[in-house]
């Protein structure tokens, strides 16, 4: 590996301040990476000709002293951020040779900000999943692995996670409804924050489940998440629920002092079952925390049991109103019918995939007459619940602290035959995306069979602050060092 | 209530996804595995908590009600698998 690869965003950033570095050589050397990581199936469209032409305009408008947050970075955005003149699917079939002819606030950010487009990435299909095996393009490879046994990078943000653990980008763009960036981030050893609700706009962002999707980074260390979250946040008329408040600058928060924090550990987290090498970790972070002069104390979530299936109903129904656009008429795929609606039904058998289907049905009965006030308004209710328990606890401690995930990545195709299984993966994820707070994944540790398994820490609404400084003590507590074994093979 | 096939048929056709004969069975059987998982919730003491309906409190921001875009027909239609003079083109809906 090139000592250009091992150089954090930050790392590149100084060097290419310094005048070390060039937006261009950094840029080559991610191009000439990704390339060798193909196998990984990361990249459902690369844009290397643009990646390399944008490093251009980026050197050149440094040397006129022009320089933005994320200036000549070459990033991995998800392919469900819509881009300009670049095919968008959201790994769905139904998206067939969709290609925007306007480009979503955060990707825009992030170009403006001086960021590269090296490609899009592979994904659950329209971010449904944990394993990134639901996309019509095939499942991406984590780059760990366990003996010859290929894994699962994690879902849905595979791809964006593969290629920061891989280095086949310096940094990604995710999007988080219900874990998608976190769990990622854990299964694939690097850290991920799904802000705030409100704080990145979702606009020409494909919609899945509206009152909970958040587009958040994903990078190797904290303090990239910390500079990738500033160039992509910030308030956007075009989303009504994107927040007005000022963006903070996230890496200042980063001074390593949490002397006299309170952390909280829910007990409700410490499943029955939950492996024991997951507890391990769980109480040796709390024991981090102590010891850089925070003080841990139990508190109660008491409806987190209830989180998963009120995610459940929530989710599909609102995608099973965001999906009706696929209609044949519009955009992407089209089966033809002898009338409208035998166009429409035999368009979206043809172009969702298995568990799409399962969802967008799921979401149309809880939603359907007779059944709407049984399970979408008793969900939303307890969904009420579940953010009160956040308030409640809130109001005692700065951050809350929880395993990210109840397992380490498992193998490609397992856990397949059971969706109520898979569901599971989001079990400590899915609470904090239903309050809509801020949740971040940190690299802690390793798993018997040697793979990452990250803590959770999850903060107050808009307070990424905290959530990014308690992250970065973890961080330097856990000292992740350890390297994918794909990258030695 | 359980889901069997005349339901799992009905929601398929409001939704507008066609689903095989042969599938109606199968699909019934997982659909109906995940209403069962989540009607758990129907032991949560639920009395007197409004629904959530928004999250945080923010209130839903106003502008005046002026066009502020447009004239993009072009780019509208760029996508439609079939258009036609700025249209979009279905099959015939009137006889």
């Amino acid at each position: 590996m090139s000592d250009i690869l091992d150089l954090s965003l930050a790392g590149a950033r100084d060097a290419m301040a310094n005048g070390q570095l060039t937006s261009l050589e950094l840029t080559d050397a991610y191009i000439v990476a990704a390339e060798r990581a193909r196998d990984l199936n990361i990249y459902i469209t690369e844009t290397f000709d643009r990646a390399r032409e944008g490093a251009k305009a980026s050197d050149a408008r440094r040397a006129k002293g022009k320089v933005g947050l994320v200036e000549g970075q070459p990033l991995a955005i998800k392919d469900l951020f819509c881009t300009e003149g670049v095919l968008t699917t959201a790994a769905s079939h139904i998206l067939d040779g969709f290609t925007p002819t306007y480009e979503s606030t955060v990707t825009a950010n992030l170009w403006r900000n001086g960021a590269v487009m090296l490609g899009k990435t592979n994904m659950d299909e329209f971010a449904m999943g944990s394993s990134n095996m639901t996309s019509y393009y095939g499942g991406v490879r984590n780059p760990w692995k366990t003996g010859n046994r290929d894994l699962v990078p994690g879902g849905s943000s595979g791809g964006s996670a593969s290629a920061v653990s891989g280095y086949a980008a310096i940094a990604a763009t995710g999007t988080d409804t219900g874990g998608s960036i976190r769990q990622p981030a854990s299964f694939c050893g690097i850290v991920g924050i799904k802000p705030t609700y409100g704080r990145c706009s979702r606009w020409g962002t494909v919609a899945f489940a509206s009152s909970l999707d958040q587009a958040g980074p994903m990078t190797r260390t904290v303090r990239d998440a910390a500079i990738m979250l500033r160039a992509m946040a910030g308030h956007d008329p075009k989303d009504a629920t994107s927040d007005e408040r000022a963006i903070p600058d996230f890496e200042a928060a980063l001074t390593g002092d949490i002397r006299g924090m309170k952390i909280g550990i829910p007990r409700e987290y410490q499943l029955d079952g939950l492996p024991e090498e997951i507890s391990k970790l769980w109480a040796q972070g709390r024991q981090w925390l102590t010891d850089a002069g925070a003080e841990c104390v139990d508190v109660s979530l008491p409806h987190t049991k209830y989180a998963l299936p009120t995610y459940y109903i929530v989710a599909p129904a609102e995608a099973s109103s965001n999906l009706a656009r696929y209609d044949g008429v519009r955009f992407g795929l089209r089966v033809e019918g002898d009338s409208l609606d035998e166009m429409y039904a035999k368009t979206r058998a043809a172009g969702f995939g298995d568990e799409v289907q399962r969802r967008v049905l799921i979401g149309a009965y809880v939603l359907s007459a007779g059944y709407y006030d049984a399970y979408y308004i008793k969900a939303q209710k307890v969904r009420a619940l579940i953010a009160r328990d956040f308030d409640e606890v809130f109001g005692k401690v700065d951050a809350i602290l929880t395993p990210t995930a109840p397992n380490a990545a498992f193998g490609m195709g397992e856990q397949m035959d059971d969706p109520i299984k898979m569901f599971l993966n989001d079990v400590f994820t899915v609470p904090a995306s239903l309050a809509g707070i801020p949740g971040m994944s940190v690299p802690a540790g390793l798993s018997a069979e040697g793979l990452p398994l990250g803590l959770q820490i999850l903060g107050k609404s808009f307070d990424e602050e905290t959530v990014l400084r308690v992250g970065g003590v973890l961080e330097q507590a856990a000292g992740f060092t350890a390297k994918p074994s794909w990258l030695e093979g | 209530m359980s889901l069997d096939r005349e339901a799992v048929s009905k929601i398929a056709h409001l939704a507008r996804i066609e689903v095989p004969e042969s599938r109606l069975d199968g699909l019934a059987g997982e659909l109906d595995n995940i209403i069962n998982w989540v009607e758990q919730l129907a032991e949560v003491n639920t009395d007197n908590v409004e629904p959530m309906t928004r999250v945080g409190d923010r209130k839903m921001p106003m502008r005046d009600d002026v066009v502020t875009d447009g004239e993009k027909q072009a780019d509208v239609t760029a996508n439609a698998p079939v258009s036609q003079d700025g249209f979009y083109l279905v099959p015939k809906v009137v006889e």
